[in-house]
């Protein structure tokens, strides 16, 4: 069935005599390709062509459309090119053929690269304020959406609200507290290292319990809640807005902000300041346990040195910002969600999009916080 | 035997496919002919797609043999895009790619050619589909569900295969765009002396454009052959079918 295909060149005065043998398939795509390239010289120095197709055995779209290839270059300038000995059950494909790739829409001219560095940097300047509009109008509708639950406490979802606080608070513990105990431990042991070399060995314990009540607690914490639940919450609004379940929502009358964004952003501004406060504990006892063990230092002198070296005031400085982080975490995952569009390629741009800003975000309002405490002396 | 092996594009024979405890299909057997449109009708849930999907190899069965152009059909088929074409029936374009690239996959994936070709060749495939060189450069995303449908059955038929299994077809097309759809699968069958192998519940395509039509009750084809056939079958789920109020209100009318 599968012959090697040839092609047979007679040349008699001025016509050119084609004929093709075997299977002009797409399996033999490769030999079709050099055989119609060895006849292109012929093809174009003859004044006509002919192509008797009786000696061929197989015939598919490629192949077909390789030989009307050669007709059509034959034609190209004025002369003559005509198929002789068309099978019959090749002859509708041939037909077909004859009709495609007729109109070659003309390529895009290329844009010259310097406007495109230009729009470029335009649209993302439009962007970054389209970004903003978007987050303060996410912001504004939640303040709407916490304000009709005041007016009317029985319309808040509470299961859902509970279900999340499950899912990326309870859920999120042992993660959390394996890698702020990891991180506290690591503290600790570069302060012994570094610090022994002044004698100042003991002042480790300081550096630990401040950096971590500070910021280092909530800041990882918040930076993996980011990744770890910001991602879900963009992956799942966006997939229920890729299948339309968002306008079926709203055409009932209910409001999508309301339903699906409020408990879920709700539950992060809940669970954020707890996980903070389990995680800055692990990383508490990740110092200790490398003070005893690295630093030669007993349990209770770390934790005489702890009650010395921090206050209240410290570990409010860490907590209070939690909230906060949560809800900028909340905000930027729920609208990068809402802006998924039909395709599944926008659905992961979507969600790396949401991880990238809402950690961003967090250090950026990190460093905002620490200029206002410093600024009130907190 | 021999005669009946040039003559059969699928044989399907004591098929048995389940998933857990429920059995699908029992001890199914199917004779696709060369180059007929074959259409398979059967309840909703009731193992048309399992079918298809078995014959293609993304279900594993439990038993029964499967053969393909005369060759038996093991666990996943090496080479399958030269041997059949599938569309989907959402689709399944791959949503990153443009058009012309999905059309392209299968020739890229399986062939040395140049890339000159290659779009030419896509082009020629978009076009027999009844789409225009200017939609190329779109992205699956942007297309109606009539153009994905075309650009899916042009991918299908990228690598000219003998056979093509269409998963309802005309589903979600309003009648026009599934006129026009079938009468398309009935060229592209006559020029490429395809195989056709259908799902659907069109009632319309199953008259206009199917040679034979199976249907699928209780894990079994009840009954098989002409449109003219079925409609005197006796088979309670088949008269059911077709005669039931629906299927009687578009016969009257399409008499």
């Amino acid at each position: 069935m599968n012959s090697e295909p040839l092609l047979l060149t007679t040349p008699s005065g001025d016509v050119l005599k084609l004929r093709p043998e075997g299977s002009w398939t797409a399996a033999n795509v490769t030999t079709l390709e050099t055989l119609s390239r060895s006849v292109g010289a012929d093809v174009d120095r003859s004044r006509a062509v002919t192509l008797d197709m009786s000696g061929v055995s197989a015939l598919d779209t490629l192949g077909a459309w390789v030989l009307e290839k050669l007709s059509r270059r034959a034609a190209s300038s004025g002369r003559s090119a005509e198929f002789v000995g068309v099978a019959d059950h090749f002859s509708g494909l041939m037909d077909e053929v004859r009709q495609v790739n007729r109109h070659t829409p003309a390529p895009a001219a290329a844009p010259n690269p310097v406007l495109l560095r230009l729009g470029d940097l335009g649209k993302s300047t439009v962007g970054a304020r389209e970004d903003i509009t978007i987050f303060l109008q996410m912001l504004g509708a939640l303040f709407m959406a916490v304000g009709g639950v005041l007016r009317r406490p029985r319309s808040l979802r509470l299961t859902s609200l509970v279900y999340q606080l499950y899912r990326i608070g309870w859920q999120a513990i042992p993660i959390v507290v394996l890698i702020t105990f990891l991180i506290g431990a690591i503290i600790a042991q570069q302060g012994f290292f570094h610090f022994r070399r002044f004698g100042a060995e003991s002042y480790t314990v300081d550096m630990v319990g401040i950096l971590v009540l500070r910021e280092l607690g909530v800041l990882i914490v918040a930076i993996m809640v980011a990744g770890r639940s910001g991602s879900a919450y963009t992956a799942e609004l966006g997939s229920m807005k890729m299948r339309e379940e968002i306008d079926a929502l709203s055409t009932m009358g209910l409001d999508p902000v309301h339903v699906l964004i409020l408990p879920r952003v709700a539950a992060l501004v809940i669970a954020l300041p707890i996980l903070a406060f389990i995680g800055s504990i692990a990383a508490l006892y990740g110092g200790g346990l490398v003070a005893q063990f690295y630093g030669g230092m007993a349990p209770a002198i770390y934790i005489a040195r702890l009650h010395e070296a921090i206050s209240v005031t410290h570990f409010e400085v860490g907590i209070l910002k939690a909230p906060f982080m949560a809800l900028v975490i909340g905000i930027v995952a729920c609208s990068e969600g809402l802006r998924v569009k039909g395709s599944a390629e926008s659905l992961g741009r979507q969600t790396t999009t949401s991880v990238v800003k809402s950690i961003f975000l967090v250090i950026v309002l990190d460093g905002l916080f620490a200029i206002f405490f410093a600024s009130i002396g907190m | 035997m021999e005669q009946s092996q040039e003559e059969f594009a699928i044989r399907v024979r004591d098929l048995v496919v389940g998933f857990g405890r429920q059995t699908v299909l029992d001890q199914l057997s199917l004779n696709v002919r060369k180059g007929e449109i074959l259409g398979l009708v059967g309840a909703s849930g009731g193992g048309k797609s399992v079918l298809m999907r078995t014959i293609i190899g993304l279900i594993p069965r439990r038993s029964g043999t499967i053969e393909v152009m005369g060759h038996e059909i093991g666990g996943r088929t090496q080479g399958a895009a030269t041997t059949w074409g599938i569309l989907f029936q959402q689709g399944a374009l791959f949503s990153s790619l443009t058009v012309r690239q999905n059309v392209q996959f299968p020739l890229r994936e399986n062939l040395v050619l140049s890339q000159e070709l290659m779009d030419e060749i896509a082009i020629a495939k978009l076009e027999m589909v009844g789409l225009r060189a200017q939609d190329a450069d779109k992205y699956p995303a942007e297309l109606s569900g009539g153009m994905t449908k075309r650009v899916a059955l042009a991918r299908a038929l990228a690598l000219d295969p003998p056979i093509l299994f269409l998963d309802e077809p005309t589903s979600g097309l309003d009648p026009i765009a599934a006129g026009d759809f079938d009468a398309l699968i009935g060229t592209l069958q006559k020029t490429l002396g395809l195989t056709v192998f259908m799902v659907t519940h069109d009632l319309a395509s199953l008259t206009t454009v199917c040679d034979r039509v199976a249907a699928l009750a209780d894990g079994k084809i009840v009954a098989i052959g002409p449109m003219r056939e079925l409609l005197q079958s006796e088979h309670p789920w088949v008269r059911a079918y077709f005669h039931g109020k629906r299927s009687q209100m578009l016969q009257h009318e399409m008499r």
